[in-house]
């Protein structure tokens, strides 16, 4: 097989056996029609009485209106997360804050199969993937920090951890709730308040978050969720009564940020973009990495900031890694978000799909040879068939920049030398994935790889005990385990 | 036609990794299969089964019997197809050969010193022949376990190859008995060497070995045949045996070939499930497709 050559027969996928639609029902849900600001504990009018939609990406219909957070409300917002932490969260033993974040976890669990069915609505991810990961995943991470809430001093021997204050969050559009409670969770572990912005395309998850946080009885103000564009989160990076500022999304945005807090007492922790590098050796399972490598690209429409997007095979297997690769691709079922058979949903905006078909533009404009899947698209919603460009170099723009959607670059390698330094030539460092049956190899490349999570014969594997974060331009600080308390606490 | 340029070099072998296996398994078990999907696929599944009869205590009238119930499963309900193929030891195969004149069902019979192997390859050509010419349109043969895991590879080649010699039409179907192979390895190994030796089918199990069939073995196996397929562009078929008794498991069975090997695969020349109650649960599921509710085992004959 390594020494394969020539093109053979490839599988044919065109079958009258077709899966039946299997909608995920919708009736369960409750949505409102508008939706105001959460702030101390009360569900606010903003004071500019503006509203924006937020909408399916899948139908292009308006779900609901959100409110647009001006900096008044942001103010009071904070104001509130101020006070509360002093008068109430930040005096209260641990293990009182841990039984309402235990509380949360639980009321998370018991409304999954709303909260799943809201954030595929909202932001087009499958309803395989919001309802087996990402609502799953947010309960574990609420579980986890409310373990560690009274075990503080266990955590940090011989020093007096203390809470920093008002913590200013904005997280992104690709895994609403699940960023939520990646910020939330240890942020309230360690005796700080709150103040969350969801991204504008994905609010309704956070707000319906927001309800649970309601019901739980946490005493007002420790949670604030306020929605908002990017003046909103400027307004809250910007406030002199935040302590704290966490930030996932962009490195452009990251930048501004960093620069917003320079010369100030604030705290900040960024974890931005990433173009991981996925390593396939000559000696790894090949048909459990071709798995690994459409897991790592096309996981949540490729929406994932650790997400595989540059696959480099060693050489004697690159024919049949990637002829596989294809008839796997084939395989893969593109449409319907909330249809239980599908495997790559809707990109979750307009402006995301314009991002992703102008990259796909530059990679044939570059020369690059081109594959997608042949599957058909639906009439309605913004989607991208699952892309392939191979024979691609180091200095083309599709592998230097992150393209944030399905489109998967392919290079080949001879070395390991050669695989390492290619992989490093990036300005990222997020993730990295190796594919190989030999150990040793293994802990070779995940001391020399730059990159802040490495996976080793799996890829996109997230578990709230184990900490995530990046080098380089991919952010700094640490997410998950013990390492995520350190951004909430002073020692 | 395999063309005897086909060389096979085990250091190609890939090596399996379990976890990845098992993960792409349960994505196969969690596709949902509703509606026509289902219905369809349910008539295809019935369609692939060697019902199957395996006892000592077999008799004449048993043998007779399942022949019958496999060419008219469930004559209450319309339009549906009959299974593939019965299975039974070299001594039924008259009886079930004469019993199924004019159904289109194919006999196919165990050989080899079924179940455990443990014979000399006289005995075993011996007992293939017999089979064959008793009327057997397919041999069930089993592999040499014990010389297979000592690594006498080419013990378990020889034998394979030289028991392809004795079906003549006959196809030959290799069972690995996956249940005494301990490792996902293992299985993969020992299913290049059957295909490279001759197989028609590879098998997984006996039934009499615990366990069974498995999907992630299976899935194995259907990797293994892809390879063959994009290296010689033959096809290869597959049948998992023992273990699969719910027409929900096999449907799962059938996205898992389809996921994998694609349209061309999704017949019962290439695929048979060897099961003894599947076809019933089958039925059963049929029966409340068309009627809207569950009836009770009793209506359903058992052989």
């Amino acid at each position: 097989m390594a020494t394969q050559k020539k093109e053979g027969p490839r599988l044919d996928f065109f079958s009258d056996w077709k899966y039946s639609p299997a909608p995920e029902s919708k009736e369960h849900i409750r949505l409102n029609k508008k939706y105001d600001l959460f702030i101390n504990g009360k569900w606010q009018k903003p004071t500019g009485s503006k509203y924006f939609a937020t909408h399916n990406p899948a139908t292009e219909e308006k779900l609901a209106e959100v409110a647009d957070a001006g900096e008044k409300d942001v103010d009071a917002a904070v104001q509130a997360a101020r006070s509360a932490y002093e008068k109430t969260w930040r005096k209260m033993p641990g293990r009182e804050r841990g039984k309402y974040i235990y509380r949360i976890a639980r009321m998370i669990q018991e409304r999954a199969r709303e909260l799943s069915v809201i954030e595929t609505m909202d932001g087009g991810k499958s309803i395989r993937e919001s309802r087996d990961i990402d609502v799953p995943l947010a309960a574990s991470h609420f579980f986890y920090y409310a373990g560690w809430a009274d075990k503080l001093d266990y955590a940090f021997p011989n020093r007096k951890p203390t809470p920093l204050g008002v913590a200013g969050q904005i997280i992104p559009w690709n895994f609403p709730l699940l960023m939520a409670a990646w910020k939330i969770a240890p942020a309230l572990a360690c005796g700080n308040t709150v103040v969350l912005k969801p991204a504008e395309t994905t609010p309704l998850t956070a707000l319906k978050l927001a309800e649970i946080i309601q019901d739980s009885g946490l005493p007002d103000g420790v949670v604030n969720i306020i929605t908002g564009a990017g003046k909103t989160g400027a307004a809250i990076v910007n406030h002199p009564h935040v302590n704290k500022v966490a930030f996932t999304g962009s490195t452009d945005v990251g930048r501004i940020i960093q620069k917003a807090v320079a010369g100030t007492a604030k705290r900040v922790t960024l974890e931005l973009g990433g173009k991981a590098a996925n390593i396939i050796f000559e000696d790894a399972a090949i048909d459990q990495a071709v798995e690994g490598i459409v897991n790592g690209i096309y996981f949540n429409q490729g929406h994932v900031c650790c997400a595989g997007s540059r696959l480099f095979v060693q050489e004697g297997v690159a024919d049949l890694v990637i002829r596989k690769l294809k008839d796997r691709m084939e395989t893969l079922i593109v449409g319907d978000p909330l249809d239980k058979n599908t495997d790559v949903g809707a990109i979750n905006s307009k402006q995301q799909l314009q991002v992703i078909t102008n990259y796909i533009q530059i990679g044939k404009e570059g020369g690059a040879e081109f594959y997608q899947s042949s599957c058909e698209l639906p009439k309605k919603g913004y989607f991208v068939r699952p892309t392939l460009f191979l024979n691609v170099s180091q200095s083309h723009r599709i592998v230097q920049e992150e393209i944030f959607g399905p489109v998967l670059a392919v290079q080949t390698f001879r070395t390991i030398e050669e695989v390492i330094e290619k992989a490093n030539n990036i300005p990222y460092g997020l993730s990295a994935g190796v594919w190989t049956d030999k150990g040793s190899k293994i802990f070779n490349l995940t001391g020399k790889l730059r990159a802040g999570v490495i996976w080793a014969n799996t890829y996109n594997k997230f578990d709230p005990t184990s900490p995530f974060g990046g080098y380089k331009e991919s952010g700094f600080g640490r997410e998950g385990g013990v390492h995520g308390l350190l951004p909430y606490l002073s020692l | 036609m395999k063309s005897a340029a086909v060389v096979p070099d085990f250091r190609y072998t890939p090596v399996i990794d379990q976890v990845g296996v098992e993960e792409r398994v349960a994505r196969f078990s969690s596709r949902s299969i509703k509606k026509e999907s289902k219905v369809q696929g349910l008539k295809l599944a019935l369609s692939m089964i060697d019902l199957t009869t395996l006892e000592g205590k077999d008799t004449e009238g048993r043998v007779r019997q399942m022949c019958y119930k496999a060419a008219h499963l469930h004559d209450v309900l319309p339009g549906l197809p009959t299974v593939a193929a019965v299975c039974v030891y070299p001594t039924h195969v008259k009886t079930a050969k004469d019993a199924l004149k004019g159904t289109g069902i194919k006999v196919a019979s165990v050989a080899t010193a079924f179940p455990s192997g443990n014979a000399t390859l006289d005995v075993k050509i011996a007992d293939t022949k017999f089979a064959v010419e008793s009327g057997a349109d397919e041999i069930d043969m089993v592999i040499a376990r014990g010389e297979f895991l000592r690594g006498n590879y080419s013990f378990v080649f020889d034998e394979i190859a030289a028991v392809k010699e004795a079906c003549g039409k006959a196809r030959l179907k290799v069972i690995l008995e996956t249940g005494e192979l301990s490792t996902l390895d293992n299985v993969r190994r020992a299913s290049d060497i059957a295909i490279y030796a001759g197989a028609d089918f590879i098998k997984t199990s006996t039934g009499k070995i615990q366990p069974a069939a498995t999907m992630p073995v299976t899935l194995v196996m259907l990797d293994a045949i892809k390879d063959y397929y994009y290296q010689t562009g033959t096809m290869i078929g597959m049948k998992p045996a023992g273990g699969i008794s719910t027409a929900k498991l096999a449907l799962q069975y059938l996205v898992m070939l389809y996921e994998t090997l694609g349209s061309k695969w999704m017949t019962n020349q290439w695929f048979r499930f060897g099961a003894s109650s599947l076809a019933n649960d089958i039925l059963m599921q049929l029966a409340k497709e068309a009627h809207g509710v569950y009836q009770s085992p009793d209506y359903f004959s058992k052989d």
